[in-house]
């Protein structure tokens, strides 16, 4: 029974809603389209409508500076807004390990939080103990995969159920 | 409302087994009505009853259990008819729910339709009355035109009018809309429809469990609507639509049950409703929806009418009183009915449902399957709430303590 599972290790609103995520939802970071965009993609959850738009401006393989727009809940937009500066700096191939990571961490109980060095990012890893948020924290992090498939000439192989389109910036 | 006898909610909700479960070690507070009502008991044992003590196929055996489950069967469409005024019972179709009932009238109405030809939508409808009508205009080149909202977001005559033209062959519009409330005047714009020809369909997936539907006051020539909205079982829906013009339609589905003599070329059609009916039907949510029927026929409609309003009226008045809270649809409680849709803050639905998840209450948060209507009324979603005969005051009560609450989380002192 979910009753059981919850008594011994029981959820709370405040797993979900860290201080972190909620200053990002006040404060995005990065909000808004790059000029310099090498590429970009975009994608939305049709079930909620949460919608992501990214930007990402690479140089000599690195991403020099990431933005996002659109519109959606607390944990979609916080995602983003994390991840635009966590990825700054970041080689593709760095950010495509940790988009990988939070992903891993959003989705698969076996996840070790400690096997990896987050960040603030960590902050994201209660919204798996909220089965129907999970694709709220994924979105961002789909999107970017998008984006960076399409600086490499790669395809991505993604069987969520969030429809993501790569746009050439 | 003051006309009838209130309800006896403490005796109803003891009929309901669900409303005694806890969620989050807190009692639930279930104001997702318009997705689905829950069941009551009785409700519940008909469809164990029926798998208990008269299984069988319906219309061809000729074994006693056959003939219990028939008799079960066809009396619950006796039951559908008297429920909405409906001249004969076959006049009553079963199909698995309204979304269904509507696409069965898209494909044998569509069929007839030229390019150029008007279908009327209402800006308000739920996927369910706009997907089928796109997919029409798509085989056959007719266009889709929309009656708007007018500035108190209804559909008015004046709007309907608007729409309407001699180039109008179908209007299908919501009675009730599942995000703002509101009730279309359904009976003036049928008699819009007919003085240019055209056919007249409702979907009364929201009001047939609200308020008492009528098919003759409607003055439609088809309604559509879903029992698991009203305390019946999922997996039913109904079609009622005039006999002349049902027995004019061509079969929407072939197989079994809808025919009447099959040769390796060609088939006649079984009589009405049957033919509209094919394959073995939903026969035990069926026979468990005339339970519902019961129900609701007991408490009386227009008791339930009455109790929506009341409750809704007050859920308006209170959730009004929240700074910061926008309320969809008609400015007076009056011109709507068990539903509110809302934004609170700037605090996004889906984190008000996951906050109000966690003391227990359950309502929508989305596009409530209206996308086009999100745009029109410029938002990306709301929350929802929506009301039924169980529900009471202290329900709403809760419902704006955890909005305070979520207020709180999202940084927002305590008002109100």
């Amino acid at each position: 029974m979910a009753g059981n599972r919850e008594a011994q290790n029981p959820v709370d609103l405040d797993d979900l809603y860290r201080d972190v995520i909620l200053d990002h939802y006040r404060s995005p970071r990065n909000r808004g389209a790059r000029d310099d965009a090498s590429v970009s993609a975009e994608g939305f959850n049709p079930s909620c409508g949460d919608e992501i738009q990214l930007s990402v401006a690479i140089i000599n393989g690195e991403l020099s500076g990431l933005g996002f727009g659109g519109s959606g809940c607390s944990i979609s937009q916080s995602s983003a807004s994390m991840m635009t500066e966590a990825m700054t700096g970041r080689s593709i191939e760095s950010a495509r390990e940790m988009s990988q990571h939070i992903q891993q961490m959003l989705t698969d109980d076996e996840f070790d939080l400690d096997s990896v060095d987050l960040g603030d990012l960590e902050a994201l890893s209660g919204v798996a103990r909220f089965p129907v948020r999970i694709k709220c924290g994924l979105l961002a992090w789909k999107v970017l995969d998008q984006a960076l498939a399409n600086a490499t000439g790669e395809s991505v192989t993604d069987d969520s159920d969030i429809p993501t389109r790569v746009t050439s910036g | 409302m003051t006309t009838a006898t209130p309800l006896d909610i403490a005796a109803i909700r003891e009929q309901f087994p669900i409303l005694s479960r806890e969620v989050h070690g807190r009692p639930l507070v279930y104001l997702d009505n318009a997705a689905t009502t829950q069941k009551p008991q009785s409700v519940i044992d008909a469809l164990a009853g029926y798998y208990s003590t008269m299984n069988a196929n319906i219309h061809r055996g000729l074994h006693t259990l056959a003939e219990e489950a028939t008799t079960a069967y066809e009396d619950v469409r006796k039951q559908v008819a008297a429920f909405i005024g409906a001249p004969s019972h076959r006049e009553i179709v079963f199909t698995r729910n309204t979304t269904e009932s509507l696409n069965l009238l898209a494909y044998t109405l569509g069929a007839r339709l030229r390019p150029g030809d008007e279908i009327v939508l209402t800006a308000a409808e739920h996927h369910s009355n706009l997907v089928p009508w796109q997919l029409v205009t798509q085989r056959t080149g007719a266009v889709l035109r929309f009656v708007e909202l007018n500035d108190d977001q209804q559909i008015d005559v004046d709007t309907a009018r608007a729409a309407i033209n001699a180039n109008t062959r179908i209007v299908s519009i919501v009675h009730m809309s599942n995000v703002l409330g509101s009730i279309a005047p359904v009976a003036e714009i049928a008699e819009m429809a007919r003085s240019v020809g055209a056919t007249m369909i409702v979907d009364a997936a929201q009001s047939a469990p609200h308020i008492p539907v009528d098919v003759n006051d409607l003055g439609a020539d088809y309604v559509a609507f879903s029992a698991h909205k009203m305390l019946g079982p999922t997996g039913v829906g109904v079609l009622w639509g005039r006999r002349e013009l049902l027995a004019d339609l061509d079969p929407f589905l072939g197989g079994g049950e809808m025919i009447s003599v099959v040769t390796r070329e060609e088939s006649s059609w079984a009589a009405l409703p049957h033919k509209f009916e094919a394959g073995t039907p939903n026969i035990a949510d069926v026979i468990a929806f005339g339970a519902a029927l019961s129900f609701l026929n007991e408490v009386g409609m227009d008791k339930v009418a009455a109790h929506d309003a009341e409750l809704t009226h007050y859920a308006v008045e209170r959730l009004s009183r929240l700074e910061g809270l926008d309320i969809y649809g008609p400015a007076d409680p009056a011109d709507r009915s068990a539903v509110i849709a809302f934004n609170y803050r700037d605090i996004h639905s889906h984190d008000i449902a996951t906050i109000l998840d966690r003391s227990g209450i359950a309502v929508r948060a989305g596009h409530h399957c209206a996308q086009p209507l999100m745009r029109t009324l410029g938002v990306p979603a709301t929350a929802r709430a929506s009301f039924y005969l169980y529900n009471e005051r202290s329900e709403v009560d809760a419902l704006v303590d955890g909005l305070l609450e979520a207020g709180e989380r999202f940084g927002f002192e305590r008002g109100a």
